[in-house]
């Protein structure tokens, strides 16, 4: 048994993944149409690169990579492209974004597939290009590039740990596919583990999956050739506890590291990748297929919870028409009850991101009673799994106290909720963290420009310091002409005037002497 | 159905505060039994002053009345604030105790969260400085005095002044057990001597150590049921009892054992429900143990060598003014980080 260790609080909520996980995962049929969002990883949106009314093949690729922290879109199926334009996507802003719609054409026919036969035989840049254009991104929710996680600079990697943990309730795609695709997890994350070359590799999965876990297990020891020698892979059972899942209380738990604030796992030698993406690796690698389509666990208030395999750009609604909704649905979340947020509409597509859709009704999520005073009960110091004072930060973000939020580690929030979970004044906690978040980056936003605003009025300065200093040269050369014409013919001047002159002249010479040192100054 | 999370555990505030008065339940009850029924009317009386003065207070503060009136909090000041009264005190005393400690105490420093003090030792601290004759009425523990009065003429006295003919209130009260070994220490008599007086029970004051008994019981249930945190009632009751088994060892004919420090005056009563008080206590696990450990120094510094009779509703207040610093020096270490908190 690994000695496993403990994150301060943390909450059991009911778990609510029984419904959805009675069947095995179903393959959605094609859908009448797809929008697929450029932007649907962090960084930079992918750049278009098909135009309206081409026809493109299944896996073509429709979105190029743009900027360092970017990834790669693809057609999830072959058909004509009806437009490239700003659509309603699923994200708690509401805002539209640049997407694409495909209209399928029914055929499914792929482009042309490079799979990798032996990837040890490619350098890890190689791999980790392919992975990039094959739009390989976190699927545990942040859907951040996969590549740029493997570039993980000098520091070596001890630990890569696959995130199995699936924490949130009523989620359990992650599950249903530890079930019943473990060979190909594990395969992916020895791809994984060779791109980073780690030693050990632990699959952190929560207690209440012991499905997943004999699952995992079985794979490792079929697989165990084609696994590289004295290399560990080992499948850890850790304890059910909300928000175990969150890489870093993960990390914690599987190896007693505590990530350092503000720096990345990479800085104490591990990686944590979402047992999803291990899957998508080995798809992209091993067959040559883009990340196309992800598991979604459909749930809530629908006749039957199913987990289904379905092509990203899915319209929201036609995905949970499989799941028929029971009449007294009032609305849909994406993601967990614990960090997901409410769908804006119901035409919006689903995203690589996208790991679930709740049904929802008065009945299975009440609407909150109202909002009381804190009376600082500390329920919320309790549960943080970060060991911040929510209360403290609360009454900040509350009065506007950024500062204060920042010197009380406003930024080493999660946003796991857990603190609003517990509050017995039902204050929506994470909303005024986000809050003060965002006050805080625009501002820095705004300082920035302020900076940049200063910079050029100080060279505008300086250009009229430049000009002064050279009309004041001029000038002396000027005066020096009018003195020797006066020398030469007239009598000398009186002592006065002498000091006057040199006055004059001292004065020149500090503004002349301010001027250079304005221009050096600038130069640094 | 706007804010993530979407899910919550309902345990409100008002049901909270409603466990708080469930717990204070069996001390009141024990008070009932050596003392008499007069104490279930100040607390009445307390009760319906707070409700009303926090339903007045609301409404000239522009707040929604129903919701606060609800919470249960403005009850919970009003019975720990009659529990500190004595229950012959004449109605006005408790009532205005109550309304100030409402009106001033809480709502004008903000209301529900925001005071600084706890509202019900304002309260009380008030009264006894401005009434210490009223404040000392104790009723003697019933079968130790000769003279009992019964319900009716408990109400007649509270409500208009009025004794049964030819009764002083003398013959009724006493100084409390706190009080009266204050004064006979004065006397130069020896513990021995003073503890042989019928006042005086097994550890305690008759009666008030039973008392004391049901207090700690409910602060028992407090602490199983995660209401408030140990690092309060631990560290309040084994600072008093330290400080007074040292005073005690040094010279035990004039300083009483730990135990008695105990079991009479606020003490239990203090340790779980007055100074656990969220709102006016600090928030942080290292501050609880200085805010506690330091009320226990002050409570024993001014029973035993003070002039009040008790010291936890003193101690209470100076400790409050102490939270913000205690807190902001007291901050945990973060996830991730090395040193503890900044301190801004």
């Amino acid at each position: 048994m690994k000695k496993l260790y403990h994150f301060h609080g943390g909450i059991h909520p009911p778990s609510n993944k029984a419904q959805s996980t009675q069947l095995d995962i179903a393959r959605t049929p094609l859908p009448s149409k797809l929008i697929v969002p450029l932007h649907q990883h962090a960084g930079e949106t992918a750049k278009p690169v098909v135009h309206a009314g081409e026809h493109v093949l299944k896996g073509q690729l429709i979105g190029m990579p743009d900027g360092f922290v970017s990834s790669a879109v693809h057609a999830p199926t072959s058909g004509s492209i009806a437009a490239i334009d700003m659509q309603l996507i699923a994200h708690p802003s509401g805002l539209p974004n640049l997407c694409a719609t495909l209209i399928p054409d029914g055929k499914d026919e792929w482009v042309e597939r490079k799979p990798v036969a032996d990837y040890r035989s490619h350098s890890t840049a190689e791999l980790q290009q392919l992975l990039r254009m094959a739009g390989v991104v976190g699927l545990g929710g942040a859907a951040f590039p996969s590549d740029i996680k493997l570039r993980t600079g000098k520091q070596k990697i001890t630990t890569l740990i696959l995130n199995g943990a699936e924490c949130e309730p009523y989620i359990t795609c992650d599950d249903m596919l530890m079930r019943e695709r473990a060979n190909e997890i594990v395969q992916g994350s020895e791809m994984l583990r060779f791109m980073l070359d780690a030693d050990e590799v632990l699959y952190g999965v929560e207690d209440n999956k012991p499905e997943a876990i004999t699952a995992l297990q079985q794979a490792i020891t079929a697989s165990g050739p084609a696994l590289q020698q004295n290399k560990r892979h080992e499948v850890v059972a850790i304890p059910t506890i909300y928000p175990g899942g969150s890489a870093k209380q993960l990390i914690r738990v599987l190896t007693g590291l505590e990530v350092p604030s503000g720096k990345l796992p990479t800085d104490i030698g591990v990686q944590c990748f979402n047992v999803a993406t291990a899957y998508t690796v080995l798809r992209a690698i091993a067959h040559g297929e883009p990340l196309l389509s992800r598991i979604v666990t459909i749930t809530g208030n629908v006749r039957q919870a199913r987990n289904y395999e379905a092509l990203i750009g899915t319209p929201i609604a036609e995905l949970v028409a499989l799941g028929e909704s029971l009449p007294d649905t009032n609305g849909y979340i994406m993601g967990g009850p614990m960090m997901g947020f409410p769908l804006p509409a119901m035409h919006v597509p689903m995203v690589k991101a996208t790991n679930c859709i709740i049904a929802t009704s008065e009945r299975l999520f009440p609407s909150p009673p109202p909002v009381m005073p804190c009376i600082r009960c500390t329920r919320c110091v309790e549960v943080c799994p970060a060991d911040l004072q929510p209360q403290d930060l609360y009454w900040f973000a509350q009065s506007r106290e950024f500062g204060r939020a920042q010197a009380f580690s406003l930024f080493d929030c999660i946003e796991c909720g857990a603190c609003s979970y517990v509050c017995p004044s039902h204050i929506p906690l994470v909303q005024f963290y986000r809050f003060a978040k965002s006050e805080i980056r625009a501002r820095e936003h705004d300082k920035q420009l302020a900076d940049l605003a200063r910079e050029r009025h100080e060279y505008h300065e300086l250009r009229i310091e430049r000009e002064k200093q050279e009309k004041a040269e001029k000038l002396k050369a000027k005066e020096k002409a009018a003195q020797a014409a006066k020398l030469a013919g007239t009598e000398p001047l009186k002592p006065e005037q002498q000091a006057e002159l040199a006055e004059l002249e001292a004065s020149r010479a500090h503004i002349r002497e301010l001027a250079q040192s304005a221009v050096e100054h600038s130069k640094d | 159905m706007l804010f993530s999370p979407l899910i919550s555990k309902s345990e409100s505030v008002s049901v909270i505060m409603l466990k708080v008065l469930l717990a204070l339940l069996p001390g009141i009850a024990l008070y009932v039994w050596y003392f008499g029924p007069a104490i279930l009317v100040s607390i009445t009386l307390a009760s319906l002053t707070a409700l009303g003065t926090e339903a007045l207070m609301l409404k000239l503060r522009n707040r929604p009345i129903a919701p606060f009136l609800k919470d249960n909090s403005a009850l919970l000041t009003a019975w720990l604030l009659a529990l500190s009264i004595p229950p012959l005190a004449p109605w006005w005393l408790v009532v205005v105790g109550t309304a100030f400690a409402i009106a001033i105490a809480k709502h004008l420093y903000g209301g529900l969260g925001n005071n600084l003090f706890n509202p019900a030792m304002v309260g009380y601290a008030v009264l006894i400085i401005s009434f210490p004759a009223q404040m000392t009425q104790w009723l003697a523990p019933q079968g130790l005095v000769l003279a009992e009065l019964s319900f009716t003429q408990q109400l007649d006295y509270i409500f208009l002044g009025i004794l049964p003919q030819g009764l002083r209130l003398d013959a009724l009260t006493m100084a409390t057990p706190l009080d009266t070994l204050k004064t006979h220490l004065h006397l130069e008599d020896t513990l021995q001597q003073i503890f042989h007086m019928p006042i005086y029970g097994q550890i305690g004051g008759h009666g008030s150590e039973m008392v004391a008994w049901g207090f700690m019981f409910g602060g028992v249930y407090l602490l199983a049921s995660r209401i408030i945190s140990w690092h309060i009632p631990v560290a309040f009751l084994g600072t008093l009892f330290v400080i007074a088994w040292l005073f005690h060892l040094a010279d035990p004919t004039h300083f009483v054992a730990p135990l008695f420090h105990w079991f009479s005056g606020a003490a239990i009563l203090g340790a779980f429900f007055i100074l656990t008080d969220p709102v006016s206590s600090p928030t942080t696990n290292k501050g609880r143990l200085i805010f506690a450990a330091g009320a226990a120094l002050l409570t024993y510094l001014i029973r035993v060598f003070g002039g009040f009779p008790d010291g936890v509703a003193f101690a209470t207040l100076l400790m409050n003014i102490c939270v913000p610093l205690i807190v902001l020096y007291t901050q945990p270490k973060v996830f991730g980080k090395k040193t503890k908190g900044d301190k801004p």
